[in-house]
């Protein structure tokens, strides 16, 4: 099971800022290993963002993401204490969903 | 420092290596690329899987002029580390759609793609890897127009081993 999903969102004003960092090695498939074997490819290839059920972002992700991708965003229209939720799949359908609630600054 | 100068000196040995590591993974990953496309993809699916920089710009529909002042990318000008490169996307024009994040120089250079619906803002902070120095490019779908941003990268240690 992959590492818990790190969510801090603050509402500052009209504005959240989101940072969201998911735990996870994101091989691209291109790479040797000390013994020159490709490690396979194993990344994460689409996020769902949601404030109260509601979908805020949706990402796809390509290989060329670093580990342990990390988005930041804003929004608008949300309140203090609604949750936030953030799910991913990757390539080999491993999923992951974690949650949290949007503070006041 | 350049790495195909390396491969001619016979004073440093391990660069000479990672240029033909670097060069047999651009190489896998360009046949890999074909050979996956030809599978049949649709719109950001093709993309993902397209092997140049103009493929890519092609697919979505953008040119690799910048226009523009409503639309900016943020990356640093020199990077020591080419596996983790942040970049942020700021776009102040009206009806943001989507927002791509592409690397020149990778093996397969769209890296990132968000949908914007209403209530998000057009912005984006995210960190990627860079096979070499290389442009930078973010491409942003509004009001039914494509708009693209270019930044510049120098990278001493490529992300392909990462």
């Amino acid at each position: 099971m992959p590492d818990p999903i790190r969510i801090r969102a603050l509402l500052k004003g009209d504005i959240t800022d989101v940072h969201v960092l998911m735990p996870h090695p994101m091989e691209t498939g291109l790479r040797q290993d000390d013994a020159g074997q490709f490690v396979a490819a194993h990344f994460i290839t689409e996020v769902q963002i949601q404030v109260a059920g509601r979908v805020v972002l949706k990402a796809t992700l390509g290989r060329g993401v670093s580990a342990d991708p990390l988005l930041h965003f804003r929004l608008r229209g949300v309140a203090a204490g609604e949750r936030i939720s953030v799910a991913w799949v990757d390539t080999r359908g491993e999923r992951r969903s974690d949650e949290s609630a949007i503070q006041a600054a | 420092m350049c790495a195909w100068s390396a491969v001619h000196s016979e004073s440093v040995p391990p660069s000479r290596r990672e240029a033909l590591q670097w060069l047999g993974a651009v190489l896998l990953g360009c046949s890999l690329g074909t050979r996956v496309q030809a599978q049949a993809a649709t719109g950001d699916e093709a993309a993902f899987l397209a092997g140049t920089l103009s493929q890519v710009l092609q697919i979505l529909g953008a040119t690799p002029a910048a226009d523009g002042t409503h639309l900016t990318l943020s990356v640093p000008g020199f990077v020591e580390n080419g596996a983790i490169v942040p970049v942020e996307v700021t776009s102040h024009l009206p009806g943001p759609q989507s927002i791509y994040i592409i690397a020149e120089s990778n093996p397969f250079p769209l890296v990132a793609q968000v949908s914007i619906p209403d209530g998000t803002e057009p912005y984006l902070a995210t960190r990627i890897k860079v096979a070499q120095s290389c442009n930078l490019y973010a491409v942003v779908n509004a009001g039914g127009r494509t708009y693209t941003a270019v930044a510049a990268t120098k990278v001493s240690i490529g992300g392909c081993g990462a």
